[in-house]
């Protein structure tokens, strides 16, 4: 007696068959359908963009006129952003992800901090902007400044920042800080001059990536009272400023069909930097990452 | 240090300077740790000032509005004299909610059948190719989506729908929100059905069963709970998600279902007030903390339930 009865499997097969090809046509129906969405933004946005897009453009301030309209205040704030946001979230991340990788005992202390980064990377941008208005605004009384965006932004990107370092610290073998070790090296010498540099190239490619998020991040600027008309540039770390993003939310909620060809043409910017970005922290990942 | 330098150095000074040397180190190994110790801290400082400051402003709030109306009232216009506004919450959970809903309705079936493909069916060539093509989607600022949902999937909606619909509505920011986090979805469940063993599936295939069979029914409930965690932390990220709502959904919060008329999401609301010229210390600048505090609340509880499934109901191999 057999166990299998081969009609009915025989019989089943071709509709078995059919629901598998059936089933893959589905799939990459699905798949295909991100790539053409993706496909169908970027020639819109080119299409909108393109006619507004030239060097005026980068160099003109902010305008009523969208012809002499420009995003050199926008592309400014965001410059200046970054350039407290990029230091500040560095050497905050990179300290944390150290501390818990190298130095933090295995207790509920460590655990807390862990779980409380998990947390944190999964609180909404706004919530942070919600944040900074009164730590930073109101309480450390920084006004809608520079600094107190920056120090927004940076504590907006810091749990991605100590999870991509802690990452790249732990790739870092046993064996080599044994070796330093070994060779009479104190502990914090072994991480200065060892395991730092050996995780360098992961954790700077995590931290341009969360840059790279912040550059497009909108939400929690606006509600720390950036300025969304802005025709002068930041002075100081205390000055009023607009960011691209802001700029180009604040173009594309007008109803003229011109001011949105303008904010198209801002997302080109945009879009190039985040480019630009990315493939820096690709680079760095494929050049100088070592594998051990 | 040159040769001939240390030549003329004596013993004497040598062994001072590593002695020097030394005890600067020493007081590194102590110091260090402390410094890195308060950037760890800091992290847990930016928790508790999110939670201090939803809470302080909330409670304001609730001195002058009564938590029973923030729960209960089904209207929030806030906009008018003090006595006739009304602060009703739910008007703005229901929009974002909606908006959550269609979303998800476009990322759950899109995101899962991308990620059996990427996982089941892909060579690994095309896995390479179309991964960063992902990770790109899933790096595209939210006011490019904006930008997309208001001039291009809106007007689209409008000329498919039969008797359109308005120019502000829930239906095209819930679907651009949904394509925003498909690469989220596609990504983490793909991640979760790589790591179910493959002598799992060569078994269900050596028993005869189909590609699909084997997705479906080995592939699919071993990683189940990576794939339902990737699903709560879509709705977490829709449920914040702010400027695609804020530039497409419009301003008008209300409790009625109706996904071609103009919402208003929590997200969107806050940016409304941030932006107009309300006065600090006024009521509706304290009702942007309490409609924060909702929302912190709302992702709060996905978050936590994301990380619960994924605990709880992991299987190990």
């Amino acid at each position: 007696m057999s166990l299998i009865n081969k009609e009915s499997v025989k019989k089943r097969m071709g509709s078995r068959v059919a629901a598998n090809g059936f089933a893959k046509f589905l799939f990459i129906l699905a798949t295909s359908f991100s790539l053409i969405v993706l496909g169908v933004l970027i020639y819109r946005i080119l299409v909108d963009g393109l006619p507004y897009l030239s060097l005026d453009f980068i160099t003109n301030f902010a305008s009523r006129m969208p012809e002499r309209a420009g995003i050199w205040a926008a592309l400014l704030g965001t410059i200046w952003i970054m350039a407290v946001t990029a230091p500040v979230s560095f050497i905050l991340g990179v300290g944390t992800a150290i501390y818990l990788e190298e130095y933090a005992k295995k207790n509920a202390f460590t655990k807390f901090v862990q779980v409380n980064i998990a947390n944190l990377a999964g609180v909404p941008s706004i919530v942070f902007g919600l944040l900074g208005l009164t730590i930073f605004v109101r309480l450390a009384g920084l006004g809608s400044s520079v600094l107190a965006g920056g120090l927004t932004m940076s504590l907006l990107i810091l749990p991605v920042i100590v999870v991509a370092s802690q990452e790249a610290i732990r790739t870092v073998p046993k064996e080599i800080r044994e070796a330093s070790f070994g060779m009479g090296a104190t502990k914090w010498q072994t991480i200065r001059r060892i395991v730092f540099p050996a995780a360098l190239p992961g954790i700077l490619t995590g931290t341009i990536l969360a840059l790279s998020r912040a550059v497009g991040e909108t939400a929690p600027l606006l509600v720390l009272g950036a300025l969304a008309y802005v025709a002068f540039v930041p002075e100081n770390l205390f000055s009023q400023f607009t960011v691209l993003p802001i700029q180009l939310y604040n173009w594309t909620s007008r109803p003229q069909e011109d001011f949105h060809m303008l904010a198209a043409s801002g997302i080109i910017i945009l879009m190039i930097i985040l480019l630009i970005m990315n493939s820096i922290a690709v680079y760095i990942r494929n050049k100088f990452h070592k594998r051990f | 240090m040159s040769r001939d330098k240390t030549n003329q150095k004596s013993i004497r000074s040598m062994i001072q300077e590593n002695k020097s040397s030394r005890s600067q180190s020493a007081v590194m190994e102590k110091v260090v740790p402390k410094i890195f110790l308060i950037c760890a801290i800091i992290s847990i400082f930016t928790t508790l000032g999110i939670v201090f400051t939803l809470l302080t402003e909330t409670f304001t709030f609730f001195n002058r509005v009564s938590i029973v109306e923030f729960f209960t009232n089904t209207r929030w216009f806030p906009f008018t004299a003090d006595k006739n506004a009304d602060y009703g919450i739910l008007a703005l959970v229901m929009g974002t909610l909606t908006v959550t809903a269609i979303a998800m309705v476009v990322a759950i079936p899109v995101g899962l059948a991308a990620a059996i493909y990427l996982s089941e069916y892909a060579s690994a060539k095309t896995r390479k190719l179309i991964k960063p093509i992902l990770e790109v989607l899933a790096g595209i600022p939210t006011i490019v989506y904006g930008f997309f949902a208001l001039t291009f999937v809106t007007p689209l909606l409008d000329s498919i729908i039969p008797g359109g619909i308005s120019i502000f509505n829930a239906l095209s920011p819930g679907i651009v929100v949904g394509i925003m986090i498909i690469p989220m979805i596609a990504s983490l469940s793909e991640d979760a059905m790589n790591a179910v063993p493959n002598s799992m599936r060569e078994g269900a295939m050596a028993l005869g069963a189909t590609r699909f069979e084997v997705a479906m029914k080995v592939v699919l409930p071993a990683a189940l709970s990576g794939v339902m965690a990737s699903f709560v932390l879509g709705i977490s990220r829709a449920i914040g998600e702010t400027m695609i709502v804020t530039i497409a959904g419009g301003s008008r919060p209300t409790a009625d279902i109706n996904v071609t008329e103009s919402i208003q999401t929590m997200t969107a609301y806050i940016v409304q007030v941030s932006q107009g010229d309300t006065g600090y210390g006024t009521t509706i600048y304290y009702s942007i903390y309490a409609v924060g505090m909702t929302l912190f609340v709302f992702t709060l509880i996905m978050n936590l339930l994301a990380q619960f499934i994924s605990r709880k109901f992991r299987e190990e191999y």
